[in-house]
Order: C-alpha cells, then sequence, then structure tokens
C-alpha cells in the first residue's frame, strides 16, 4: 500500500468516527429533547423504572458488597507496608464513593441494561415493529427512548447510592469480621471522612452513565442491520460504545470534580 | 386518492424505483405484483413516509403526502405487514386496540378492549385471544391479529404487505376472503403488494406489474390475463423464460 492510500484510508477512517460521533450526538439530543415534548408514555416509562432500576439491584449488590470487601482486603494488606492499616475504613468509603460505586454500576447497567435495550429495539426494527409503531401514529423516539433514557436518568443515581451504601457495608463486614476492626469507630471513621461532594459526584457520575448506557442501547438498537446478525453486531457494539464511553466520561467528571 | 409521479428511490448504487407511476382510485383494491426485490415494499414506505422517495412525487387526495400534519395523515391509514409486526410485549388485544389507547383516538380502556375484541372476532378469531401474547399465537392468527389491527381504527386506506406470505393454501384464501369482505364492507381504498397469484384474483380491482423500478402493466383484473404483457404473462405463467431475468 502506498503512503497515499494509507493516508486515504486513515482519514477515511478520521471522517468515518467523526460521522459517527456527530451521529450519536445528534440523536442523544432528539431523545433528550422528545423527553419534556408530549405525548407522555407513562407506562412505559413504568416498565423502564422497573427494568433498568428495580431489577438491577441484585447484580449491583452483589457487585458492590464483593468489590468493598476486596477493597478492603487490599487496602488493609497494602497499608500494612506502611504502618497505615487504620485508613481502611477512609479508603474504602471514598474508593467506592468517587470512583468503584458509580463505574461499577455503570459497566453493570451497560452489560444488562444497555445490551437488552439494543436487542429489544434492534429485534423490533428488523421484524418491522418500529415501521408499526410510525403507522400507528407513535413516535418511536418518544415511544421507546425518552421513556428509557429517563428512567435510566433517575434509576441508575438511586442505584450507585445503593451500591455505594452495599459497598462500604462490605469493607464493613470484612474488616470487622476479619481484620479486627472496631464496628463502631469503622463506622464514625466513615461517616467523618466522607463529604457532601463526594456523594455529589457520585449521584452525578450515575445519572451521566445512565443517560450514556440507555442512549447507546437505543441508538444501536435503532441503527441495527438486517436479519439475526444485525441485532448481534447492535447488541455487542452498544455495551462496547457504552462501556467505554462511561470510562471516558467517569475520567472527564473526576477531573471536573477534582477541580472544584 | 393515491397517486405516485416519477419516483425513484435508491440505496446505494441499487436503484429501486426509477420513474415509477401509479394511479389508485377512491375505494378500489390494487394490487402490485412482481418479483421479489423489485421494489414493492419500497413503493408502499414511501407513500407512507417510512421511507423518503429521492424524487417524484406522491400525493393522497390531490395533497402533497410529504407535508402537513403527519399525525393525520397516518390516522387514514391501517397497515398490515408480512410479518404481522405485533409488538411482543403487549397481550393481543393491545396489539389490535393500540391506537385506541394513545395519540388523538385515544378513548377509556374498556372500551378500547370492548372494539379490539369486535375486531378480532370481525377476523375470525375468538375472545379468548385477547389476553394472550402474540408469541403464543400460529402464523395465520398472528396474521388476522394484525389485520384487526390494521382495520380497528376504521382507516380510509389500508395497505396489505405480502399478506399471504408463510402461511399454507387454506390459511391463505381465509386471508384474501377476509381482505376483500373487510375492504368491500369498510369501503377503504386498498393497496396490496403480493406474488401469490391466488391472492391477486381474490383481491384486486386493479392490478399494476412492477419491473424495473417501473410500472410495466396496469389494468383491471379481469384484463390480466390477457394483458399481452410479456411481463405479465411471464409473472402468471410462472416461467423462466421472458423478460424477467430468472437469476436476479
Amino acid at each position: 500500500m502506498s503512503p497515499i492510500s494509507l493516508l486515504g484510508e486513515l482519514g477515511r477512517a478520521i471522517l468515518n468516527m467523526l460521522a459517527a460521533f456527530g451521529r450519536v450526538a445528534l440523536f442523544a439530543l432528539d431523545a433528550v429533547s422528545h423527553i419534556f415534548r408530549p405525548p407522555f408514555y407513562p407506562r412505559e416509562f413504568g416498565i423502564a423504572l422497573l427494568n433498568i432500576g428495580w431489577l438491577s439491584l441484585p447484580v449491583v449488590g452483589l457487585t458492590a458488597i464483593f468489590t468493598g470487601g476486596a477493597l478492603a482486603l487490599q487496602i488493609y494488606a497494602g497499608g500494612a507496608r506502611f504502618n497505615a492499616e487504620a485508613v481502611v475504613p477512609q479508603i474504602v468509603a471514598i474508593g467506592m464513593v468517587r470512583e468503584l460505586g458509580p463505574v461499577l454500576v455503570g459497566l453493570m447497567i451497560a452489560a444488562r441494561v444497555t445490551s437488552s435495550i439494543a436487542a429489544e429495539i434492534a429485534t423490533m426494527k428488523v421484524t418491522e415493529q418500529i415501521d408499526a409503531l410510525v403507522t400507528l401514529s407513535t413516535h418511536p423516539m418518544k415511544y421507546l427512548t425518552a421513556p428509557r433514557v429517563l428512567a435510566a436518568l433517575i434509576t441508575v443515581p438511586a442505584l450507585v447510592a445503593v451500591g455505594d451504601i452495599i459497598g462500604i457495608a462490605g469493607g464493613y463486614t470484612v474488616a470487622t469480621q476479619n481484620l479486627g476492626f472496631n464496628p463502631a469507630a469503622y463506622l464514625k471513621n466513615t461517616v467523618d471522612f466522607l463529604e457532601a461532594r463526594d456523594i455529589v459526584s457520585s449521584l452525578v457520575k450515575g445519572a451521566a452513565f445512565g443517560v450514556i448506557a440507555a442512549i447507546m442501547g437505543c441508538y444501536y438498537g435503532m441503527s441495527s442491520g438486517r436479519g439475526a446478525q444485525g441485532v448481534g453486531r447492535a447488541t455487542k457494539g452498544s455495551v462496547e460504545a457504552a462501556a467505554v464511553l462511561i470510562l471516558a466520561a467517569n475520567f472527564v467528571l473526576t477531573g471536573v470534580f477534582f477541580s472544584l | 386518492m393515491i397517486r405516485m409521479e416519477n419516483v425513484h428511490k435508491a440505496f446505494d448504487d441499487n436503484h429501486v424505483l426509477q420513474g415509477m407511476n401509479l394511479d389508485i382510485p377512491q375505494g378500489t383494491s390494487m394490487v402490485i405484483i412482481g418479483g421479489s426485490g423489485t421494489g414493492k415494499s419500497v413503493a408502499l414506505k414511501c407513500i407512507l413516509g417510512l421511507i423518503k422517495p429521492d424524487s417524484g412525487m406522491i400525493y393522497v387526495d390531490g395533497k402533497d403526502a410529504q407535508k402537513g400534519d403527519r399525525d393525520a395523515f397516518l390516522a387514514r391509514f391501517g397497515m398490515l405487514f408480512q410479518g404481522a409486526a405485533l409488538f411482543d410485549s403487549l397481550p393481543v388485544w393491545q396489539n389490535v386496540a393500540f391506537r385506541l389507547l394513545r395519540g388523538s383516538l385515544k378513548r377509556p380502556a374498556d372500551e378500547a378492549r370492548e372494539i379490539a375484541i369486535e375486531k378480532l372476532r370481525r377476523v375470525g378469531l375468538k375472545a379468548n385471544v385477547a389476553d394472550r401474547l402474540p408469541a403464543e399465537l400460529s402464523g395465520g392468527m398472528q396474521k388476522r391479529v394484525g389485520l384487526a389491527r390494521a382495520i380497528a381504527a376504521e382507516p380510509e386506506i389500508i395497505f396489505f404487505d405480502e399478506p399471504t406470505t408463510g402461511l399454507d393454501p387454506i390459511m391463505s384464501g381465509v386471508i384474501n376472503d377476509l381482505i376483500r369482505e373487510i375492504v368491500t364492507e369498510m369501503g377503504a381504498t386498498a393497496m396490496t403488494i403480493t406474488h401469490d397469484m391466488s391472492s391477486v384474483r381474490a383481491i384486486a380491482d386493479n392490478v399494476a406489474m412492477l419491473h424495473g423500478g417501473v410500472i410495466q402493466w396496469t389494468g383491471p383484473v379481469g384484463q390480466m390475463d390477457a394483458s399481452g404483457d410479456p411481463y405479465v404473462e411471464q409473472f402468471i405463467s410462472g416461467s423462466a423464460e421472458g423478460p424477467i431475468e430468472a437469476v436476479r
């Protein structure tokens, strides 16, 4: 391959990537705008709340409790190298609330919810159910996307809060049962150390990750190709994109909260 | 009532419609025939606005179909999709009454359910089907539910996309008869796309043969067998010999 054609391929790839970003951004703007414009579909919103929020609780809880427990063990082992074992409650609390809670919940939502939204909408597309919605005077963005994005915006921060609490509880259980920490002192240290902005940053990250997860699921579902392969590609692509965007957004938001 | 003028539509370098012209008078049943991949579904979706034509004009009642109030425009149409396109997550009655449960035609749930059950009866299904999910129904029953949904809001114009595909000959006959009866009874304008000649004879007032992106022949169904058009003759006979290439 000549240098010119190599440069051409590189340019084409960059242009395609920028075009994809543009399409996703326009889709996201459209989706968010439909949240505020009637008609509204409360039944679909209720179902989305249940699917995204309530039914995600078990996986979020289990992920958080094991992570909190492992984090306590790691901090204890690491801290022991310079006689700082006592910082376990503070580091578990800050690690879970500011970083691990939102990120792990975000990734779990990407795995569980984004994939499910993408597969469901993509299947609707290949079986002409989306076309059927249009012929029945129902806007697919209002009926399918807006309720899911709004539900994710509301429920994922709540899931993050639950994940933070359960993660801290996991660290507390390991620290008090295995590492000899005093339960009352552990709780006092945790509460004293956490600041309001730690909790705010956790919830803001949760809201952002929820919107990313729902929008990527809807976008990939709506732009799915034909047949089973199209549905498979849409599902895989949605989870990959959501996970990468959640991690990138986490980096950006962490930077923003650091600078405040 | 429906007029397509010089409609073009291409997907990349695949020029599906290349200047399609068609007139469907009010209250008549037009059946478009043609081989697979000739653009029958694309033509239908262009009228509904599900696909935007590259050029050309589509008029419904003399008005540009791409302008004006979209909800009001779509409220005039009912459509039976090839695979029925029922919403998996909703029970049968909510599929049938979908339009009656939301939007401008919204009415109380009890009333909508009554109408749905009445429409299900009209297509030969019992009331006990109403609470089942689409996945629990056979292909023929799904088509009937799709037909009930298409007529639930009593539209002026009904589109049927391959209504008998995938059904056995007996069920195909039942669906064809239902379509003919319903269209006549409602006085609706109908457009059906199919390559099933038994459907054509059962449903059509007029027939149009689509090939090469244009209407090759159109006329009353009674004149179809003596049309003298080589495309129509080959299509009716199902012969591999003729102007339509067997390998496409």
